[in-house]
């Protein structure tokens, strides 16, 4: 599963520019579902029918990543950037990032000594080794993602795009793993959730789902001085209650702990301040759908370096499977 | 000229029949089919001449323009408001406007020089602190010409500023009646494709008439067509102006409201090379259009925004230049012309 996440974090895939990661992870579903078709805006749809008798089912993890977007080259060749979703500029100083044609650029600001506590995007550039702006100008409008390798730190793994790459890995295993489910499961590889869910609104439309689950990352509490959130790397996938976008539907969460519970799978219970995923775009689908999310506990969400503890993505698999294995009345 | 005509309809948010009445009078007999849905948006169709299945087109534009609604009528006779969209209040004092369905004249409220205090000079007057003076002299006289939620918008007339150059115009709300005169050129043309010009209500306050136009329309594509921000004006820094006036039709590759889809975006540079029509890109990340709502409906719909540049958007006058009016109809004839 490590040789996964790396190879889908390290892909490039900003919000609008999945072009790369989606072929990616077309190949890794292959043949294993009964169909498999890219939607209006972009979004890998993968469906396995069920044996019958059963729901149908969205399950979705977002295939983008933040980034930024170029919105002016200067004279020089320099070029700034606006954020696609929500870049902690804090952590932008110093990195690399890279771009659709594998061109990378260093971020730096115009004054070092100057750096306070809040960073000003409008006054940072990016330096892509060009001396004009005619060398640079096909820049505008392109978008950059972050470059930083992923690191094996043993039960724990460290990558850019763990938003929501591991999620992406979650749907891929559960896939593969999947036998006899009644349900007709519509796995969602989705776009443009960093700039507000938009890939699953219309997914989750054309897919007119029974039931949705999101899978995507969430914050931790487990970290020197972090604000107080009760979720913690290692401790289990996160049923979601609650967040800044959505109550989850209790039916849903129910059958969530009642499958954990009955099959051994340690879980936590997630309330986050603020933030949002997939399920809130799918719960409000033309008239409605019962939804939820399982969450991955994850350290240093938006920035270069997500943190997660493979245990936690190992368990969401099997808390998929066994959620899948029976039947979903709510 | 219908962008004079347009320009110079009085047309805030919610109140957009005045503009509806000056399209469909233009539209009459150009198109196949006009209507007016719940919303307010006119809806207009042209049936293409290519064979069955056609693609359905959408073209938007919004009707609607930023403007203020009477909240309160005062002893005095003032008339206190709130804006409808975003108008700012630093742009209003001392501005000439006009009132409700009787379009009563009035002029907001500022305190002449004389008695302005020093901090008052440095200050922007709050909205709450500002009113409309529409001559009145006490609350039952101006009862007798202004009720509670009516509108108001500025009185400015459209103008002519330069036969010559890039030959600029002056006038109120060429966001978005630049749009709507680019989307009613385009009923003069033959296309293989079914056209939907929607000239959508609300936009200012969320893009509302859009959303409902987008639903019943269905479309498979779609632009939207409006006046965007200019920011062109003398800097010191060379960094991130957006769209220059006179540099033709800017095309949005991303906003805050969506990213435009790349094959769209495509097709519209290559229309434009083909005929040598001059476009620019308009610098991401600013601003929302009706494609933001568009682009969601339904499954999906892939959609761009191309926009007159136009100077001082969302004040009581602004500029456009009748090249970049010219170039944008030229360019979206060119790119319809091209889908089949």
């Amino acid at each position: 599963m490590k040789k996964l996440i790396k190879k889908l974090t390290e892909a490039y895939g900003p919000s609008g520019n999945e072009e790369q990661i989606r072929e990616i992870i077309r190949a890794e579903v292959g043949s294993l579902p009964d169909e498999v078709r890219v939607d209006t805006l972009g979004s890998l749809i993968a469906l396995k029918k069920g044996t019958g008798g059963g729901k149908r089912v969205m399950l979705s993890a977002h295939m983008d990543e933040i980034g930024l977007i170029v919105s002016y080259v200067d004279e020089k060749g320099f070029l700034r950037a606006q954020p696609l979703g929500g870049v902690n500029v804090m952590t932008l100083v110093g990195s690399r990032v890279q771009f659709a044609d594998g061109a990378t650029g260093v971020i730096s600001p115009e004054k070092g000594d100057e750096m306070k506590k809040d960073p000003d995007l409008a006054k940072l550039y990016i330096d892509v080794g060009a001396t004009s702006r005619e060398e640079a100008q096909g820049r505008l409008g392109q978008a950059a993602s972050f470059v930083r390798p992923f690191a094996d730190l043993g039960r724990r793994v460290v990558a850019k795009a763990m938003d929501d790459r591991i999620g992406c890995v979650v749907l891929l295993e559960v896939l593969r793993k999947l036998k006899g489910s009644p349900h007709d499961i519509y796995f969602v590889f989705s776009v443009q959730e960093e700039v507000g869910l938009r890939g699953a609104r219309t997914s989750s439309y054309g897919i007119d789902p029974e039931v949705g689950i999101a899978v995507d990352v969430t914050g931790s509490g487990d970290t020197p001085e972090a604000r107080k959130l009760a979720m913690k790397l290692g401790a289990g996938p996160c049923i979601k209650v609650m967040d800044g976008g959505m109550l989850s539907h209790p039916g849903i969460n129910n059958l969530l702990i009642g499958a954990a519970e009955s099959n051994g799978i340690p879980y936590q219970m997630e309330v986050l301040p603020g933030g949002t995923t997939d399920a809130m775009a799918i719960q409000l689908a033309r008239s409605g759908v019962p939804a939820s999310c399982v969450s991955i506990a994850t350290r240093y969400v938006h920035t270069p370096s997500e943190m997660v503890d493979l245990d936690d993505v190992e368990n969401a698999v099997k808390l998929f499977l066994a959620f899948l294995g029976q039947p979903i009345e709510v | 000229m219908l962008l004079e005509e347009l320009s110079n309809a009085f047309g805030p948010p919610g109140c957009e029949d005045e503009v509806r009445r000056v399209l469909a009078r233009h539209l009459r007999g150009k198109v196949d089919d006009l209507s007016t849905d719940a919303l307010g948006n006119l809806i207009a169709f042209k049936r293409g001449t290519g064979p069955e299945p056609r693609l359905k087109v959408m073209v938007d534009a919004h009707s609607d323009e930023v403007g203020l609604m009477i909240i309160s009528i005062q002893k005095n006779g003032l008339l206190g408001f709130r804006a409808v969209g975003g108008l700012g209040e630093r742009m209003l004092l001392a501005k000439r406007v006009v009132v409700g369905e009787k379009r009563i004249p009035g002029v907001i409220l500022a305190p002449p020089i004389h008695l302005a205090k020093e901090e008052d000079l440095e200050r922007v007057i709050k909205i709450e602190q500002l009113a409309i003076d529409i001559g009145a002299s006490n609350e039952e006289e101006a009862k007798g010409l202004v009720k509670l939620g009516d509108y108001a918008v500025p009185s400015t007339r459209f103008e002519i500023l330069s036969e010559d150059g890039l030959r600029t115009v002056k006038g109120k709300a060429f966001d978005d009646r630049a749009g709507c005169a680019v989307a009613a050129a385009l009923a003069d043309g033959q296309y293989a494709v079914d056209l939907y010009l929607s000239f959508s209500a609300q936009e200012e306050v969320g893009m509302r008439g859009a959303r409902v136009a987008a639903y019943r329309i269905a479309p498979d594509l779609a632009f939207a067509l409006e006046g965007t921000v200019c920011n062109d004006l003398p800097k010191k820094e060379d960094s991130s102006p957006t769209s220059k006036l006179g540099k033709g039709p800017a095309i949005t590759i991303m906003d805050h409201s969506f990213i435009a889809d790349k094959r769209l975006v495509r097709l519209l540079v290559d229309a434009a090379e083909a005929n040598g029509i001059p476009y620019q890109f308009k610098q991401p990340g600013i601003g929302a259009t009706d494609s933001g709502v568009i682009h969601l409906s339904r499954t999906g719909v892939p959609s761009v925004t191309v926009a007159v540049p136009c100077r001082y958007i969302h004040n009581p006058v602004s500029i456009l230049s009748l090249n970049d009016f010219d170039n944008t109809v030229a360019l979206m004839k060119a790119a319809l012309r091209r889908i089949e």
